[in-house]
């Protein structure tokens, strides 16, 4: 079984957003970066699953972006993926634009299974799984929670708003993954030094004209710090008038 | 060129959700601005408030039925939806940026080649283009963003557009049974989480933190949040020890919201979890640190120990209530 996940190289959570000088992105100078982190769950279902199919099983992992997305792919590897893949683009690309580039991949390397982070943290898009099934004529089911693969058949349970749907399909498929899916091993040792010893496959990307254009980046209206309402018991009764009749929420 | 627009509606249990209508007060406001034809479209069985859209809307409901269409399917909805649209040539297509929304919407830009963006808060329509604006990096900033292929498909976050009731609605509706049903992939079973009412749906959330001190104090956002007929919701950190499930979770590796209301209970205010909830409506904190970063964004603060303050605050919306 031929096992591939999509792993987009984002910024840490934790950072704080500039824009660039172009109005158009993020500033990315001393920026960390690191594996999204729903591709994590991903990543682990992906050694999972080869595991559970066990033979000559093969995980690969593809990346987009450029040579600083190396680091990262090398903690990829350290996990334990097989083989990694970093296709190196001619711009910025949209959501469909990565899709193709990833379903061409996918298709030329014959997986039947297909992870992916449910969403990136950065555009927060959450389609470019959906779009690759869809290019690749693959089975699909997203935000999974639960996962069992038996032969041919998916039995899968995804999140969605105030509970979960039980789903069931079929081989080839792709998976997005949401928190909750498995508990991600961290690298062992000697991952970390096989890792470094590994060829990651380079390929340059041409690409069709990007389908959605941005126009600009925006910080988000700061907002001026509110009252102080007090600082026991006795600022409840105030609190909830302010609520009833000045915002008028409750 | 002629548009034309799709609004794509959800149901659920047979029962179509208040995002539909925000969805279709969209598709009318864009109608009207490009003069341009619009139809709204619901795939299900038997919808039991199917006709209070006529109170909303002033053209052609579709109703695609089928007897295993109650369950959704990813296979199903992408095709027959595709196929409708295809045939009749819609150009702008709007979904809701839903669990449903999000995973049906980009599976139909491929079969119908539309450009496609999702989780869109404002759309506006300058020289009859259509400019969007999305929150990226969870909310830490907004891209506008131009859709530049000749058809369009975007999703819509819920809670952000106005519903608009219309007058003397021309509205009527048309029920097609479909015959040719793809069940590769289906829901064969729906697991509702105990009744509870989830964050991302819910126009108020009381939120809890490390601050709560245990697992074992939550009951009091429960009682909270049952008070006010709201969500309890949670930060990363609780989630993480596990005192609270992840569908809680809010921030930018849980979920991000905009309710009227958020109360953010011993929650110190992360940039992750400001990212999720800043773009709240109103904002209450309660924390025992002045310094608290969350009482940056806050509306109304109490600087104050939750334990003696979550009580009174219960019996205070209790009293005013009854």
């Amino acid at each position: 079984m031929k096992i591939a996940v999509c792993v987009s190289n984002v910024p840490d959570t934790a950072t704080k957003i500039k824009i660039s000088q172009d109005g158009k992105s993020i500033e990315t100078s001393g920026v960390t970066y690191i594996i999204n982190p729903y591709d994590e769950f991903a990543i682990e279902e992906a050694l999972r699953t080869k595991e559970k199919f066990g033979g000559d099983s093969l995980t690969y992992s593809i990346t987009i972006g450029d040579d600083s997305s190396k680091e990262t792919i090398r903690k990829i590897l350290a996990l334990g993926i097989d083989e990694a893949i970093l296709l190196k683009p001619d711009k910025n690309l949209d959501s469909l634009n990565i899709a193709k580039a990833l379903a061409n991949e996918i298709q030329s390397l014959g997986c039947e299974i297909v992870f992916f982070g449910k969403q990136s943290v950065d555009y927060d898009s959450g389609i470019v799984g959906q779009l690759t099934a869809g290019l690749l004529n693959f089975n699909c089911i997203t935000v999974v929670v639960d996962l069992k693969i038996e032969g041919n058949k998916v039995i899968a349970e995804r999140e969605i708003e105030g509970g979960r749907e039980v789903v069931e399909s079929e081989l080839p498929i792709v998976i997005t993954t949401q928190k909750g899916l498995n508990e991600p091993r961290y690298a062992s040792l000697k991952g970390i030094m096989a890792a470094k010893k590994k060829t990651i496959l380079e390929k340059t990307l041409n690409t069709d004209v990007n389908s959605v254009e941005v126009i600009e980046m925006n910080l988000p209206p700061s907002k001026q710090p509110g009252r102080i309402v007090g600082t026991d018991v006795s600022a409840i009764p105030e609190l909830v008038r302010l609520l009833r009749e000045e915002a008028k929420v409750i | 060129m002629v548009e034309k627009i799709l609004a794509v509606l959800e149901q659920r249990d047979g029962q179509l959700k208040k995002v539909s209508f925000e969805v279709i007060a969209l598709a009318n406001r864009i109608s009207r601005e490009l003069s341009s034809d619009c139809e709204c479209l619901v795939i299900g069985n038997e919808i039991s408030n199917i006709s209070e859209l006529k109170n909303y809307f002033n053209n052609k409901i579709v109703h695609l039925k089928n007897s295993y269409l109650n369950f959704y399917s990813p296979s199903a909805y992408s095709k027959i939806i595709s196929d409708y649209i295809n045939q009749n040539q819609f150009t702008i297509i709007i979904f809701p940026n839903t669990a449903l929304g999000l995973d049906l919407a980009p599976r139909v830009a491929i079969k119908t080649s539309c450009g496609i963006a999702t989780d869109i808060t404002k759309v506006e329509i300058k020289d009859k283009e259509l400019i969007f604006t999305k929150p990226v990096y969870a909310g830490k900033s907004f891209i506008n963003l131009k859709i530049n292929s000749e058809k369009k498909l975007f999703t819509i976050r819920p809670n952000i557009f106005k519903v608009e009731k219309i007058e003397n609605s021309q509205a009527y509706i048309e029920e097609i049974n479909v015959t040719d049903v793809d069940l590769t992939t289906k829901v064969i079973e729906y697991k509702k989480t105990d009744g509870k009412l989830d964050v991302a749906e819910a126009d108020i959330i009381v939120s809890g933190g490390r601050g709560m001190k245990g697992p074992e104090n939550f009951y009091l956002l429960e009682q909270l949040a049952e008070v006010l007929g709201a969500a309890v919701g949670a930060s990363r950190a609780v989630v993480d020890a596990g005192w609270r499930p992840h569908r809680e979770q809010v921030g930018q590796t849980g979920k991000t919201v905009s309710p009227t209301l958020y109360i953010a209970c011993g929650i110190s205010g992360a940039i992750q979890h400001l990212a999720g909830m800043s773009s709240s409506k109103y904002i209450v904190a309660i924390n025992k640190d002045k310094d608290a970063p969350i009482f940056n964004i806050a509306d109304y603060g109490i600087v104050g120990d939750v334990f003696e303050i979550l009580p009174a605050f219960i019996e205070e919306v209790k009293k005013i209530k009854s």
